[in-house]
């Protein structure tokens, strides 16, 4: 299962081994539920221990920069094995929304 | 070399997981490279989320996963008898949904065409979908030996 992790004010998800539409449901509510009550202005999505996504993720990562812009905070994606990098890729996300990119490339 | 398998499974969010090991650990019989058995792995698991959520939007029922191989090509129906598309051609649209409140992002079907050499989509409204994927596999250098 994804862990959070606060640091100041930025929050770390770390994702769970696969993030299909099974496993979304969770981190969605467990990163909702931090955003409704914590000072978050930055989102991370680690997916270093992350070997699957599907189309699930690319709606749970939409979802939740349409929510960090309305706090005018940044979200960002980090540590993608090359399965993850292909679907973010093939879905034109990085069109629809602003992924910070300062960890995207790095390994 | 030719086989065939059948999986029969509830349409609960816990099989989607177990769809898509399934038929990639069927399909390593053809020697895939990882990135094919990868682009198998989510079209598998796009087929059969949209099942779970769309076909059978209330209740549980069954959904039937068939995969065959036959020399180099892997074909993979999934079906369910559930509520069935309207309209096929609108539901294949990129970032198409019937779902926001899911935070369903429209990719779906586009995934499965961009993973799978060829996709069929039968469908008719109170039947039930069935999904007819193609992919050929295992052309690359791992494939010598063997069938």
């Amino acid at each position: 299962m994804g862990i959070l992790e606060k640091r100041g004010g930025r929050l770390i998800v770390h994702l769970p081994r696969e993030l299909d539409h099974h496993y979304t449901e969770e981190v969605r509510r467990r990163v909702d539920a931090a955003l409704r009550t914590e000072a978050i202005w930055e989102l991370e999505f680690d997916f270093s221990g992350t070997a699957f996504m599907d189309s699930a993720g690319i709606g749970l990562l939409l979802g939740r920069a349409r929510m960090m812009r309305a706090l005018e905070g940044r979200m960002f994606v980090s540590h993608m094995n090359e399965q993850i990098r292909r679907i973010l890729a093939l879905s034109g996300i990085e069109q629809h929304i602003r992924l910070e990119k300062e960890e995207y490339d790095e390994k | 070399m030719k086989n065939e398998m059948t999986l029969a499974f509830d349409s609960i969010s816990e099989n989607e997981a177990f769809a898509r090991v399934a038929v990639a650990a069927f399909v390593t019989q053809l020697n895939p490279t990882l990135e094919e058995v990868a682009d198998i792995r989510t079209a598998v698991s796009e087929a059969v989320t949209n099942a779970i959520i769309h076909g059978y939007p209330s209740e549980v029922h069954t959904i039937v996963v068939r995969a065959r191989l036959q020399e180099d090509l892997v074909e993979i129906q999934v079906n369910d008898e559930g509520v069935g598309i309207p309209d096929v051609k609108r539901a294949m649209e990129p970032l198409y949904t019937t779902r926001p409140d899911l935070e369903r992002s429209g990719l779906g079907f586009m995934f499965m065409e961009a993973f799978m050499d060829e996709i069929r989509v039968e469908s008719a409204p109170g039947l039930g979908t069935t999904i007819h994927m193609k992919k050929r596999v295992g052309r690359g250098e791992q494939h010598q030996e063997g069938s």
